[in-house]
């Protein structure tokens, strides 16, 4: 059925209210199952799903130079800035390990909220589940002491994804039992997580001896996520939540294409009705995919605390619960298209790192061009009609426009 | 009971979606309102000898009125009493409409309780506390204005936010170069821009809605950062508007308590109300405004009887982001004329909780925006009076209010039939 038909063929009935506001719920979700579904499915679209990202993050870099020209950067200055993103991203062994370094958080987050995407859930509130997590994370981690490392740090990291699959779970719970969108309560969620942290740090038993601005105690040597190349250089930051990522995306592959419950998710995200005769138990699923989809934003906080940062402060997840909603939409949902899109957001964010310090060019930059490359890979459309000559031999998708 | 069932076709069909909805909201909302109750009574108690004072006018006022004194336990007493039956009553037999009614007067009760007795024993300025509502309401009840523009039409604006923070930037800028009224225009231009950028994007190139508004706010975000790094930092006197006043309108200005509120502002609170009764008007009361709600619950008939979708879309939305631009000046040309990066900080996004809690009516939105702004105010008071609980305790409480009131609301709120989606004439 497709979409049209699907609004046209049957008009609502007015008296029916509620089973109407049980669907607007997911109305907001209803069009984006349309962009999701298409998958790597059929041969001819191989060609599109290789050029569009591809032209798109040409654009958005072109474009991101006509803004640095906008604002009176010397041309020489933004040619630096672009060999300087391009070196900080891939240039050097420490440039990859940074890359990388960025980019488990992202893609961590980014697939649970690919996932609720995939379940017709709309996760806005992965940054205050990473928040959350990491904070747990944070505590455990000082507090538990006298264990042996292969203990501490996967209590730390599962005490971090608990909770912030629960606080998750708060959002998709309400959802499921009141129809309350999750879009609202996961923002505020957000909003409440920023205000927890900030009070929770000034606490004796989380902050740092000794300090009166809000800071945690540090981590200790036991929940410490080992860092990989330490053996060629100690300041390569890249560490252990690398396999993490990794295991990560195999797992929700396999769940969500090769197990029972996300094939339940599934259904409920693309046809809800179906689940429903299907006999899924449409609020469970509901709160499951908000639960897990929570846990891997706490797993990335966790990660996050005890990989890079070694302690919790205000704002310590800079955002990467917004960027990894950007992760997973660039990436279609589909767990391998995360990784992708997390590495490349990652290659971004270092390459510009790089950037700030050579070329002097702010580091704000890199968010207009994530935007953009988001803009471009989600509206196709747009992409073939800026570019034709590179979908020439498709006159049919031209003549749409011409 | 039966009967009654039968008599409310809303409670009738509750029984379809996902579990049985109308019990959930009720028991959380009883659950809420019982907990309350015991919050004030054995949390917010005071003496029994103690008295709150309201200050409502100044000495100097053409007509003074005299302050308001209430007894601080009594009248928490009386609120548990009123909050404990309203929970006890949801339990036992409430549900349909009621849930709604006392879940709201409860906050409203719990909101007073709170006041009265974080000033048992001491004195504050009603008049400057609602005043201080009033102003904090105006970005969140047009964030929730423009969101309805767009929803009306059934189009989703979570670019709301974004449009508020290039209003916010633009006013800023524009504001500096060329002064005040020029700032605001140069908003409300700005916040056109980015409707018109989401309207190309959703109603022609038919991206996904709530992309497309993901991805403007991150933009937004990422530009005016960017420029605020880059160049405002710099060149201090791009970003140094000189923001409007408050000016009284006479004879209205010099009533007590009302005429402070009211009549005594700057221009972006009379420019919101402004905007509100119009909206109402024009979406409620004209011609015009029946078609754009047409548009919005089912397209193909209104395209049928010759109403032209696709530019209704497109002037709705543009429309909603000047009046989200207007309200993004407020941010700057309506308090101290500086830029800061993200200074929006979710107001948008708190908008768009107001405009759900209003039921997409500007009037519902402006009175939840004025809850919203209540509790801002309430917060900064309360700083002052000094109470023993923690200042970020306090500042999350309007967000556990949105979750808690939306949780048990929005089951009745019903969104335009044809929310979200592209329309394809073919």
């Amino acid at each position: 059925m497709t979409r049209s038909s699907d609004t046209h063929g049957s008009p609502r009935n007015d008296g029916n209210q509620h089973n109407g506001s049980s669907h607007d719920g997911g109305n907001a979700v209803d069009s984006l199952r349309a962009l999701l579904a298409p998958t790597i499915d059929t041969r001819g679209n191989l060609r599109e799903i290789i050029l569009i990202p591809l032209a798109a993050v040409f654009m958005a870099l072109l474009i991101g130079a006509l803004i640095m020209m906008a604002t009176s950067v010397e041309p020489h200055i933004i040619l630096r800035s672009f060999v300087a993103m391009a070196d900080g991203s891939v240039g050097s062994l420490n440039a990859i390990s940074e890359t990388l370094t960025a980019s488990i958080p992202l893609v961590l987050a980014g697939l649970g909220i690919g996932l609720a995407f995939r379940a017709g859930l709309f996760n806005i509130g992965a940054e205050g589940q990473m928040v959350v997590g990491g904070l747990m994370a944070a505590v455990v981690s000082f507090s538990v002491t006298g264990l042996p490392m292969a203990l501490h740090l996967p209590l730390v990291l599962v005490s971090g994804l608990l909770v912030g699959g629960l606080y998750a779970a708060i959002a998709g719970f309400l959802r499921a039992a009141t129809g309350a969108h999750e879009v609202i309560s996961t923002i505020m969620l957000n909003l409440i997580s920023i205000r927890l942290l900030d009070y929770l740090l000034r606490q004796p038993f989380i902050q740092k001896e000794g300090r009166s601005d809000p800071i945690s105690k540090a981590v200790l040597e036991t929940a410490e996520l080992p860092r990989l190349l330490s053996f060629i250089d100690p300041n390569l930051r890249l560490h252990f939540g690398l396999f993490l990522m990794l295991g990560a995306v195999i797992l929700i592959y396999w769940l969500l294409y090769r197990s029972k419950l996300g094939f339940a998710f599934r259904i409920s995200g693309e046809n809800p009705d179906a689940a429903r005769y299907a006999g899924i138990r449409a609020g469970l699923t509901i709160v499951i995919a908000m639960a897990i989809a929570g846990g891997l934003a706490g797993l990335a906080g966790a990660a996050q605390v005890t990989g890079v940062l070694g302690r919790a402060t205000p704002g310590f997840t800079a955002g990467i619960g917004f960027d990894a909603i950007a992760v997973a939409l660039l990436g279609r949902s589909h767990p391998v298209g995360i990784l992708l899109a997390g590495v490349l957001f990652g290659a971004l964010e270092a390459g510009g790192r790089q950037m700030q310090v050579d070329a002097g060019v702010s580091i704000d930059m890199i968010s207009i061009i994530q935007a953009l490359i988001i803009i471009f890979v989600a509206a196709p459309l747009l992409v073939k009609r800026i570019m034709p000559f590179l979908f020439a031999d498709r006159p049919k998708e031209d003549a749409d426009h011409g | 009971m039966a009967d009654q069932t039968q008599m409310d076709p809303a409670r009738l069909a509750a029984s379809q979606p996902v579990a049985n909805v109308t019990d959930w909201r009720r028991i959380i909302s009883g659950f809420t309102l019982v907990m309350l109750a015991a919050i004030v009574l054995f949390l917010l108690d005071a003496p029994w000898d103690s008295v709150s004072t309201f200050r409502i006018s100044r000495p100097r006022d053409t007509w003074a009125v005299g302050n308001l004194v209430v007894p601080s336990q009594l009248i928490n007493t009386l609120a548990a009493i009123i909050l404990a039956f309203l929970g006890t009553r949801l339990f036992l037999r409430g549900g349909g409409r009621w849930t709604g009614l006392s879940l709201g007067v409860g906050l409203i009760i719990l909101a007073m309780a709170f006041l009265v007795w974080a000033t048992a024993g001491k004195a504050i300025s009603l008049t400057g506390m609602l005043q201080a509502t009033v102003v904090r309401a105006v970005p969140i009840a047009l964030a929730a204005l423009g969101g309805i523009l767009c929803e009306r039409v059934a189009v989703i604006n979570i670019a709301i936010e974004g449009m508020l923070l290039a209003g916010a930037f633009a006013g800023a800028l524009f504001g500096s170069l060329m002064g005040g009224w020029a700032g605001i225009i140069c908003a409300m231009l700005t916040g056109g821009v980015f409707g018109l950028l989401l309207a190309v994007l959703v109603i022609t190139y038919r991206v996904d809605q709530i992309i497309a508004g993901v991805v403007i706010n991150l933009f937004v975000l990422g530009l005016t950062s960017y420029v605020s790094s880059q160049v405002f930092a710099e060149f201090r006197w791009l970003n140094k508007a000189t923001p409007f006043r408050a000016f009284k309108i006479p004879v209205l200005g010099d009533i007590p308590l009302i005429g402070p509120v009211l009549f005594n502002q700057n221009l972006f609170v009379y420019g919101a109300l402004i905007m509100v009764t119009l909206s109402t008007y024009y979406l409620f009361y004209t011609r015009m405004g029946l078609r754009a709600r047409a548009v919005g619950e089912h397209p193909r008939a209104a395209d049928t009887l010759g109403i032209d979708v696709i530019k209704t879309r497109y002037a709705h939305v543009i429309a909603a982001g000047m009046v989200a631009g207007f309200g993004g000046a407020w941010f700057t040309l309506g308090s101290v004329g500086r830029f800061d990066e993200n200074m929006t900080f979710g107001r948008g996004f708190i908008g768009l909780a107001a405009m759900i809690f209003g039921r997409w009516h500007p009037l519902g939105a402006l009175a939840a925006a004025l809850v919203f702004g209540f509790a801002d105010s309430l917060q900064q008071k309360l700083s002052i009076l000094n109470t023993p609980i923690p200042s970020e305790f306090l500042s999350m409480a309007p967000y556990i209010a949105t979750i808690v009131v939306v949780a048990g609301l929005v089951g009745r709120a019903r969104p335009p039939a044809a929310i979200g989606k592209a329309y394809t004439k073919d």
